[in-house]
């Protein structure tokens, strides 16, 4: 009995625990929000953190595009001459990057490569008490060294995730167009019908905004909540990837069942 | 020593704390604390370790906010502080803490001028002057270009130090100032803190474990011990009190009524063997 009571009450505790976190994590939203205008004054500030976090990721995430198009192309040719479209490879290549792949391959890569780095680098901070001596100082750390990183993801995402796709299409093109030999003219003009600009295109780039802004927030607030010992760090780190990645597969989800429904 | 200005007016001191009192939780580190520094007091905190010193520190910054009593700092009562008016009264302040706490992604350069640059609108030129010369004050004018991470820990204090006195600050509260110095350095170290405090008329609380330096450097000194104020004076009244603490600090003596360790249980009920079992 009383070991039921014992974990009923440690279930609770983490319940009650998670909507405390998550309380917090929009009350640091609306504080960081608050304190964005001081910081976008500062425009070098936040140019910065875009370059730390959009530019330094450009490498891995055209790779990785490449190699996502790569893929597309054959397996898209495989599949489309079964049905003897094969010049429809274009637009299936297109449409898959610019809807999904995109958005969500790029949020995924950026959680880890950008995200993880921002808690870390906010956690160290904070472990290194910056964070309090900058308070001390009279310099609120949020409008300093949280709102910029916030904005650099929030900004740098679209960015690569657009970036992702233009290169996962050059991907396809090369398999399909260079190696395989589907007709270059009909590659380009179906996928140029069917591509619609507020149907796939705008939608594509909300995705990815919505994940930038999803990722950028998890990183920073996780970074800000961490406990300012070697072990909350390392604990944070691990924390934006897991969470970003289930929060971009989520977001994905919810986003495509209300843009996508075939109507 | 300079002691605080006589003037027909009353005197606002900087600092000055009425029955404070704060707890961690469940934890109560400070009672019932009184504490007053002027205008021109250099004032030491002492205390075995853990008794609730740089909690005082915190309090006095309003990084903590007291539970009970009253913390004041220039004539305020920092307990109905808004954020900005706390801002105000910080930009005044400079703080040196325990582990120096410098901007990891600046250089030693840009970390001194940190609060010119956030603060002011002084032009490049005058900055980079100014903060030369704090820089020459603390003897690492030639380590401005070096990063924080290439700093020895006491250069690294040395930096914060000229980092938290950047603004000619009114207040400036050390935490541990001495701490990992070699002779030379503590020695420079202390007669500069004395010397800034002088010539900015500022008030300074310092915490610190070394007894000797600073009994000859400062104006006044309060004893922290079981969470409350158990002793203060002018250094000449601490070198001749009889109180047992002030004895047993002064004379690092390891038994007096100082516990050297932090509560807990007796040893021997902790171990396995039972007691007269010792092969
Ligand atoms: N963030 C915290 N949360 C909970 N308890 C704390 C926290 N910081 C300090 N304490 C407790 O408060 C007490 C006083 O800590 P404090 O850091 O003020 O000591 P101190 O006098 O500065 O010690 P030292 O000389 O070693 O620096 C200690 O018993 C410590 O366990
Ligand atoms: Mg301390």
């Amino acid at each position: 009995m009383s070991a039921l009571a014992g974990v009923l009450r440690k279930l609770g505790a983490r319940v009650v625990d998670s909507v405390w976190r998550l309380g917090f994590a929009v009350r640091f939203l609306f504080a960081v929000l608050r304190y964005s205008g001081q910081s976008f004054q500062r425009l070098p500030l936040t140019i910065r953190e875009i370059y730390f976090s959009g530019v330094l990721s450009l490498l891995i995430i055209l790779v990785s595009g490449l190699f996502i198009g790569l893929v597309l192309g054959l397996q898209g040719y495989d599949i489309l001459q079964r049905f003897g479209s094969s010049s429809a490879l274009g637009t299936m290549v297109a449409l898959s990057l610019l809807r999904e792949l995109g958005p969500v391959v790029a949020g995924l890569l950026f959680a880890s490569r950008a995200g993880s780095a921002v808690t870390a680098e906010i956690g160290l901070m904070k472990t290194t008490e910056q964070l309090q001596a900058m308070d001390m100082m009279a310099v609120n750390p949020i409008a300093r060294v949280i709102a910029p990183r916030f904005w650099g993801g929030v900004i740098s995402m679209p960015l690569l995730a657009a970036m992702f796709s233009a290169m996962g299409i050059f991907g396809g093109w090369l398999i399909g167009v260079v190696v395989i030999g589907v007709d270059n003219g009909s590659f380009w003009s179906q996928m140029q019908d069917a591509v619609d600009f507020r149907y796939d295109i705008v939608n594509g780039f909300i995705k990815s905004f919505v994940f930038g802004t999803a990722v950028s927030l998890i990183a920073v607030f996780e970074g800000y909540d961490c406990q300012p010992t070697a072990e909350g760090v390392s604990r944070a780190i691990t924390r934006t990837v897991v969470s970003s990645a289930l929060v971009i597969l989520a977001l994905d989800f919810v986003l495509t069942s209300f843009m996508f429904r075939g109507l | 020593m300079p002691q605080p200005l006589a003037s027909s007016a009353p005197v606002v001191p900087v600092v000055r704390l009425s029955q404070a009192g704060f707890a961690y939780g469940d934890n109560a580190v400070l009672r019932g604390v009184d504490l007053t520094v002027h205008r021109g007091q250099v004032v030491a905190i002492m205390g075995s370790s853990g008794s609730g010193k740089t909690t005082l520190l915190r309090l006095i910054g309003g990084q903590l906010r007291a539970n009970a009593g009253k913390v004041e700092v220039a004539g305020q009562d920092l307990g109905g502080l808004s954020r900005a008016a706390l801002y105000a009264l910080r930009r005044r302040m400079g703080m040196l803490f325990q582990f120096g706490a410098l901007f990891t992604d600046m250089s030693v350069f840009d970390n001194v001028a940190f609060p010119l640059r956030e603060h002011t609108d002084l032009p490049a030129a005058l900055i980079h002057d100014l903060v030369l010369m704090k820089l020459q004050a603390v003897g690492l004018r030639g380590a401005a270009g070096l990063k924080p991470g290439e700093l020895s820990g006491g250069m690294a204090r040395r930096v914060a130090l000229a980092r938290a006195v950047a603004l000619d600050p009114l207040l400036v509260l050390y935490d541990e100032p001495f701490a990992g110095l070699d002779p030379i350095s503590l020695g420079i170290t202390a007669q500069l803190i004395r010397r800034l405090n002088d010539a900015l008329g500022a008030a300074s609380v310092m915490v610190t474990h070394d007894v000797h330096v600073s009994l000859d450097l400062v104006d006044y000194v309060y004893f922290v011990s079981g969470g409350g104020i158990v002793a203060h004076g002018t250094p000449t009244e601490i070198r001749a009190s009889n109180d047992p603490y002030v004895h047993q600090f002064v004379h690092a003596e390891a038994d007096g009524p100082v516990p050297f360790h932090y509560p807990a249980p007796p040893l021997a009920s902790l171990l396995s063997l039972p007691e007269g079992d010792v092969p």
